[in-house]
C-alpha cells in the first residue's frame, strides 16, 4: 500500500504507546503501525472476541464538512457518494463509497452527522487522493477540513461498553451506527458506536495531545489489551467486512460487492452520483460477478489472488483469505460469476497448484453482535 | 552424536547418521506469529538442495520452507497438521517438519553451526 520512496514513514500520536509494549511495527499506508504486540494475533483475535481491545486507528483520514451560506453539506456529499447523506439525523452514522464514473470505489468510508457538521472517516492509504477528491468537488458548497492530526481509537469487543461507560457513562445507551461528543478524561472526543470486528465496540476521535493519555487510561482497565493491524484483519474477515484495495477497488461496484444494502433506496432511483447509471443497470439486470463468502474444506488457507474453478473451469479469484480463529478453520472471500453465486455451491480454491474442495457460503462466518438497544 | 547445522533461510538440520531432521528455528517462528497451517513433503518425495518442499503459514503469511540439502524425504512431521501451534512453542523439538535421507553428506559442510547461526542472527539487527 505505502510507497517506500513518498518519504520517511509517518507515526500516529500513540507511536510511543506501541514501543513501549513492546509491538512489532510495520510500514502500513505511510504509518509505522502495530501489526501485533508480544502475546501474538492469534490471543488478541480471542481478546477482542471474548473481552475488550484496543486499536490505533489513527492513521485512518478524518475529515470535517461544515455547509457554506445557503448550501446543505450533506446534498453536496450526495454528489460523490450513493449512500442517503441527506436523510442522517443528527447523530446517525452511516456507511458508503466514493464512486467513480465507471460504478468503481475509489474508497468505502463513515460519514455521522452532528447537525452543524459531518464527519467523515476514510481509509489511510486513500486520504489524501479522498480529501483532494473532496477539496475540487465540494468545495463551492461547504469547507472541507482535514483532521488529519487527530487521534481515533477503537474500542471493540462484549466489554467495550462497561469499559468506556466507566469514563462516560452516557456511551452505554449509544446505538450501532450512531455518534455523540463526549468528554473522556477532560477531553473533547466523538465517539460513535461502531468499528470494523462485526461485534459491539466504540471507535473514539481524540484531540492529537490527549489521545495517549486516553489510550493509557483505557489500557488501565483490566478487561483491555492492545490489538495489532493482524488481528483487525482476522476479526474483520470474519465478519465478512470488506478490506478497501483487496475486496473492493475502482474495479468494482457496490453492486458487485453485494453492497447495495448501503445504497439508498430513492437514491437507487434518483441517481446523482458518479456511476450512477452504471448502478442503476446493474440493480435492474444484476451484475456479472458478485462477492461471496468462501468455506474451504480441510486446513490450507487460500489467499488473496487464488482462483476459484467449478470443474477446471476459472470462475473467480480469491480476494481476502486467512485463518479464523474464532471458527478455528480458514475462511475467504471473493468473486465469482453470479451465474455460480449461489450458497452451496461446490468450488476449487487453487492453492499452490492443487485444487482445494470449498463451497460458497453465506457470510458473515461469525454473527455480529452489534447493540441496537 | 547429532550435529545441528543451520541455513540462511532460518531451518535448523539436525544429522544422525545419514538422516537429517529439519525444522525452523525460533528465531524464524517469532518472525512468522502464530503458525496456523503446515504441509509437509510426502513420503519418498527427492528433494533437490533448496527446494521448496513444505509450507508453514502463519495468521498473517505463507512461508515456503526449503530442503537445506538434497535427499529423500523418509517422514513428515503428521502431528503438525492438528497441532500447527506446535512450531511456535517447539520449533527444535515437537514442531519439526520433515525428515530426510542425505543424498550427499558433504553439503553439510556449506552450512552454518551455531556460533555461526547466531553471529547470523545477530547481523540482522
Amino acid at each position: 500500500m505505502s510507497d517506500p520512496a513518498a518519504g520517511p514513514l509517518k507515526r500516529t500520536p500513540l507511536y510511543d504507546l506501541h514501543r513501549e509494549l513492546g509491538a512489532r511495527l510495520v510500514p502500513f499506508a505511510g504509518y509505522e503501525m502495530p501489526v501485533q504486540y508480544p502475546t501474538g494475533i492469534l490471543a488478541e483475535h480471542t481478546q477482542t472476541r471474548t473481552a475488550c481491545g484496543l486499536f490505533d486507528v489513527s492513521h485512518m483520514g478524518q475529515v470535517r464538512l461544515t455547509a457554506k451560506a445557503g448550501h446543505s453539506a450533506a446534498k453536496a456529499m450526495e454528489t460523490l457518494v450513493p449512500g442517503d447523506i441527506v436523510g442522517l439525523q443528527p447523530g446517525q452514522q452511516r456507511y458508503t463509497q466514493f464512486t467513480n464514473d465507471q460504478g468503481g470505489i475509489l474508497d468505502d468510508l463513515m460519514v455521522t452527522s452532528t447537525g452543524d457538521h459531518l464527519l467523515v472517516v476514510i481509509n489511510a492509504a486513500c486520504k489524501d487522493a479522498d480529501l483532494a477528491h473532496m477539496q475540487k468537488h465540494l468545495s463551492s458548497m461547504c469547507e472541507v477540513e482535514p483532521m488529519f492530526s487527530r487521534g481515533l481509537l477503537a474500542l471493540q469487543g462484549p466489554q467495550a461498553s462497561a469499559v468506556l461507560s466507566r469514563l462516560a457513562p452516557q456511551v452505554a445507551t449509544m446505538k450501532f451506527m450512531t455518534g455523540a461528543y463526549v468528554v473522556i478524561d477532560g477531553a473533547r472526543c466523538y465517539v460513535t458506536r461502531s468499528g470494523y470486528t462485526g461485534g459491539d465496540g466504540y471507535e473514539i476521535s481524540t484531540p492529537a495531545d490527549q489521545t495517549d493519555a486516553i489510550a493509557r487510561k483505557l489500557l488501565s482497565n483490566p478487561e483491555v489489551k492492545p490489538i495489532g493491524l493482524g488481528a483487525r484483519d482476522s476479526l474483520r474477515l470474519e465478519a465478512g467486512l470488506c478490506l478497501y484495495g483487496h475486496d473492493i477497488d475502482t474495479t468494482t461496484t457496490p453492486v458487485e460487492a453485494v453492497l447495495l444494502w448501503s445504497v439508498g433506496k430513492e437514491r437507487r432511483v434518483q441517481g446523482g452520483f458518479p456511476g450512477a447509471s452504471v448502478i442503476q443497470k446493474q440493480i435492474a439486470e444484476g451484475s456479472t460477478r458478485k462477492r461471496v463468502g468462501l468455506l474451504p474444506d480441510g486446513k490450507a488457507i487460500a489467499r488473496e489472488g487464488a482462483e476459484i474453478a467449478i470443474g477446471g473451469k476459472i470462475v473467480g479469484t480469491v480476494t481476502s483469505g486467512g485463518f479464523a480463529p474464532t471458527l478455528g478453520r480458514a475462511i475467504a472471500m471473493g468473486y465469482v460469476e453470479r451465474a455460480q453465486s449461489a450458497n452451496g455451491t461446490k468450488v476449487d480454491l487453487m492453492v499452490r497448484g492443487k485444487p482445494v474442495p470449498a463451497e460458497i457460503v453465506p457470510m458473515p462466518f461469525v454473527k455480529h453482535a452489534y447493540y441496537r438497544g | 552424536m547429532a550435529v545441528t547445522k543451520y541455513t540462511e533461510e532460518h531451518e535448523w538440520v539436525r544429522v544422525e547418521g545419514d538422516v537429517a531432521t529439519v525444522g525452523i528455528t525460533q528465531y524464524a517462528q517469532e518472525q512468522l506469529g502464530d503458525v496456523v497451517f503446515v504441509e509437509v513433503p510426502a513420503v519418498g518425495r527427492k528433494v533437490a538442495k533448496g527446494e521448496a518442499c513444505a509450507v508453514v503459514e502463519s495468521v498473517k503469511a505463507a512461508s515456503d520452507i526449503y530442503a537445506p540439502v538434497a535427499g529423500e524425504i523418509v517422514e513428515g512431521n503428521a502431528a503438525l497438521a492438528d497441532s500447527p501451534g506446535d512450531v511456535n512453542a517447539e520449533p527444535t523439538g515437537k514442531g519439526w517438519f520433515f525428515k530426510l535421507k542425505l543424498a550427499d553428506k558433504a553439503e553439510l559442510d556449506g552450512l552454518m553451526d551455531e556460533a555461526g547461526y547466531e553471529a547470523f542472527v545477530k547481523s540482522l539487527g
